[in-house]
C-alpha cells in the first residue's frame, strides 16, 4: 500500500517537473521579448538590454528555469503586461467562477450518469436501456459549445428564464451567480453525463457476470442489494477514472463554454492572455490547470486503493 | 483490456455477413459513406457558390430554394455544410494519421523491449495527458498562428500518446502467445515479430481507437475555429459557422442548428461505426450488449 502511493505521489511529482519544463521551453522558444514588451517600442536598446539584466533575463537557462519554478512554487507570479495587476490577483479572481462552475458540471454529470448506467445495466437489452444508450450516443457526439448555443437559444432567447451570458459575481448574492452559471455547467455537463453513462453501464455489466454476483444472489440477497452493495462499488474503478479525466476535460472546457457565455472565468483569461501574447498570464494558467490536472488524477489513483481492497494489499 | 482475436482465421464472406447484421455499423458505415460523399460531391458541385456574397438574400430561413437558409452574407449554409465536411475530414483524418504513425511504433517499440524505454513512453504519455488537449491546441495554434495545418498538428500531437498506450497494451497481450514464442524459437528478430505477428493483431484495436479518434478530431477542430484558431475564411469550416451563429441566434437559429447538426451526425456516426467494427471483430464484447 505505502510503496503504491509512494510511487503514485513520485510519478505526480515527476510528471509536474516534467511539465514545467515543458511550458518553460515553449514560452523560450516563443517571438517577443518581454523586456521590450514592458517598456514599449520606443524604448531604447540600451533601455531594453537594462530591463532585460534587471529581470535576469541574460543569466544562464537553467538559472532561469530554476528562478521561475521557485517564483511559481512561491506564488510569487509577477504582473500581468496587459492588466497591470499581479496575476495572482487576477487567477484568485477567475477561479472562483472556473472551479465552481467545473465542480456543479462534475457533480451534474455523475449525478445524471451513474443512475441511467446503473438503471441501463439493469435492464439491460430492454427498451428503456436501448432507448438511454441510444441518446447517451447521440449526447457523446454533441460538441458542448454547440449545445451551449443551443441552450442559449431555448432558454434565454426563447424563454427568458436565464440570462444569455455574463456574470453578475458573488458579491450580487449566491443565488443570480449560481443562475448565470446553470447553462454553462448544462452544457459542460451533459456531453461528459453521456461518456460517463455508457462507461457505469459497461463497468456494471462486466461486474455483473462475475460469480461472486451468482454467489449474493444465490444466497438470497435481493436484487437491489446485490446491484448496490456489490455491483456499483466494483465497478467504481473504471467510473471513476473517468470522473478523473472528464475532471481534465471540464477546465479545458471552460475555455471553450466561458467564451460562448463570456464568463470571467480561467478560460476566457487564458484564452485572452493567448490572443493578447500576454505570457506571463498564460504560464501561470497552464501551470496552474495541469497542476489540477495532475493532483485530481493522483486523486484518483489513491482513490483506487480506498475503493479496491486488492491493491492495499499489493506491491 | 480485450484481446483482440486473430481475424485472419475466419473467412471473408462471415466476416461481412456479421458486419451486415450489426445494426450499429451498417447506420455508422451509411453516414460515414455519405459525408464522405458529401464532401467529394463540393469539389465538383453545390447548390450555390459559396464564395458568392449574395447580400440580398441574408438570412432567410430554410425554403425550397435554400434547405438549410442563409447566413448573414446571403450564402447558401448547405452548400457550406458541404464544403466545411471537406476541411474536418482532412483536419481529423491526417490528425489521426500523425497520431498513428508516431503513436503505434512507439507503442509497439515499448511492448517488444520493455524495460527503462517502456518507463520512458509512459511517463511521456502521462506527461502529454497532463495538459488538457484543447488547451495545449489553443496555445500550439496561437503561438504559431492560426490555420488548418496548425490546428492538424495540434490536435495531431495528443493522438499520439492515445495510439501509444493502445497499441503498447494490445502488444503487451500478443507478447505472451505461444505463436510468438515460436517465432522468436525460429530465429526471428523483435522487429521482424511485431511487424509479422504483434501488428496484424492488434489492427482491430488500431481501426476502433482510429475511428473514436477520428471523431475527437472533428470536434476538436470544430471547437478550434469556434474560436477563431482552426481554418480561415473565406473556407467555410462548421466551427467558424457555428461562431458567426452566435451573435444572429435571435434572429437566424437555422445559422446554428445546421452546421451543428452536421457535426453530431458525423460524429455520431463514427463512434457508431467503431462500435459496430469492435463488435464484429471482438466475440467477447458482444456478450455485452
Amino acid at each position: 500500500m505505502t510503496a503504491y502511493l509512494l510511487k503514485r505521489i513520485a510519478i505526480a511529482i515527476a510528471t509536474l517537473v516534467l511539465a514545467s519544463l515543458v511550458v518553460f521551453a515553449v514560452l523560450e522558444i516563443v517571438p517577443g521579448d518581454p523586456a521590450r514588451l514592458m517598456l514599449g517600442m520606443n524604448a531604447s536598446a540600451e533601455q531594453v538590454e537594462q530591463l532585460r539584466t534587471q529581470m535576469g533575463l541574460n543569466d544562464p537557462l537553467l538559472l532561469r528555469y530554476l528562478h521561475w519554478a521557485g517564483d511559481l512554487l512561491t506564488l510569487d507570479l509577477g504582473r500581468s503586461l496587459t492588466y497591470s495587476v499581479p496575476v495572482l490577483d487576477l487567477v484568485r479572481e477567475r477561479v472562483a467562477v472556473s472551479l465552481p462552475l467545473a465542480l456543479i458540471a462534475l457533480a451534474l454529470s455523475a449525478v445524471i450518469a451513474i443512475p441511467v448506467g446503473l438503471y441501463s445495466a439493469s435492464r439491460r437489452g430492454h427498451a428503456g436501456d436501448t432507448l438511454a444508450m441510444g441518446a447517451a450516443q447521440i449526447g457523446v457526439a454533441i460538441p458542448n459549445f454547440w449545445f451551449a448555443l443551443m441552450l442559449i437559444y431555448l432558454f434565454a432567447v426563447w424563454l427568458r428564464l436565464v440570462p444569455a451570458g455574463g456574470f453578475p459575481g458573488w458579491g450580487n448574492g449566491i443565488w443570480p451567480a449560481l443562475k448565470s452559471l446553470l447553462l454553462p455547467a448544462v452544457a459542460l455537463a451533459l456531453p461528459q453525463a453521456a461518456i460517463l453513462a455508457r462507461v457505469t453501464r459497461s463497468a456494471l455489466i462486466d461486474v455483473l457476470n462475475e460469480d461472486y454476483i451468482r454467489t449474493a444472489r444465490a444466497k438470497g440477497l435481493p436484487y437491489r442489494a446485490v446491484l448496490w452493495q456489490h455491483a456499483l462499488r466494483n465497478a467504481m474503478i473504471p467510473v471513476l477514472t473517468i470522473l478523473g479525466l472528464q475532471f481534465a476535460f471540464l477546465l479545458a472546457g471552460t475555455i471553450i463554454i466561458e467564451n460562448v457565455f463570456y464568463l470571467p472565468g480561467l478560460g476566457r483569461l487564458v484564452f485572452q492572455a493567448i490572443t493578447q501574447r500576454d505570457l506571463i498570464v498564460v504560464e501561470s494558467v497552464v501551470m496552474l490547470l495541469v497542476a489540477a490536472v495532475i493532483a485530481v488524477n493522483l486523486i484518483v489513483d489513491l482513490s483506487y486503493a480506498i475503493v479496491d481492497p486488492r491493491l492495499r494489499g499489493r506491491e | 483490456m480485450t484481446l483482440p482475436v486473430d481475424v485472419s482465421r475466419e473467412k471473408p464472406e462471415r466476416l461481412v455477413a456479421r458486419a451486415f447484421a450489426n445494426r450499429s455499423f451498417v447506420i455508422g458505415f451509411v453516414i460515414a459513406v455519405s459525408v464522405v460523399a458529401m464532401a467529394l460531391l463540393s469539389f465538383f458541385w453545390t447548390p450555390f457558390d459559396v464564395t458568392k456574397l449574395v447580400i440580398a438574400d441574408k438570412t432567410q430561413a430554410p425554403s425550397l430554394t435554400h434547405w438549410f437558409g442563409t447566413d448573414h452574407f446571403g450564402r447558401d449554409i448547405l452548400s457550406m455544410v458541404m464544403v466545411g465536411a471537406r476541411n474536418s475530414i482532412a483536419v481529423a483524418l491526417v490528425a489521426v494519421g500523425i497520431g498513428m504513425g508516431i503513436g503505434v511504433p512507439l507503442g509497439c517499440l515499448a511492448a517488444a523491449r520493455g524495460g527503462w524505454l517502456d518507463e520512458i513512453v509512459m511517463r511521456l504519455n502521462d506527461l502529454v495527458f497532463a495538459f488538457p488537449a484543447l488547451l495545449s491546441a489553443i496555445m500550439i495554434t496561437a503561438i504559431f498562428g492560426p490555420g488548418a495545418v496548425n490546428a492538424i498538428i495540434a490536435i495531431g500531437i495528443f493522438n499520439i500518446p492515445v495510439f501509444a498506450r493502445v497499441s503498447r497494451a494490445g502488444a503487451l497481450a500478443i507478447w505472451p502467445r505461444e505463436y510468438i514464442l515460436a517465432a522468436r524459437a525460429a530465429g526471428k528478430n523483435r522487429t521482424l515479430i511485431t511487424l509479422e505477428h504483434v501488428l496484424p493483431n492488434i489492427a482491430t484495436l488500431l481501426l476502433v481507437q482510429g475511428t473514436i479518434q477520428f471523431a475527437l478530431g472533428i470536434l476538436a477542430e470544430a471547437s478550434l475555429s469556434y474560436v477563431g484558431l482552426g481554418s480561415q475564411p473565406p473556407m467555410p469550416s462548421w466551427g467558424r459557422m457555428l461562431f458567426e451563429a452566435q451573435t444572429r441566434m435571435a434572429i437566424a437559429p437555422w445559422m446554428a442548428i445546421f452546421p451543428g447538426m452536421a457535426i453530431v451526425v458525423t460524429v455520431l456516426g463514427l463512434n457508431l461505426l467503431g462500435d459496430g467494427i469492435a463488435d464484429i471483430l471482438d466475440p467477447k464484447s458482444r456478450r455485452r450488449s
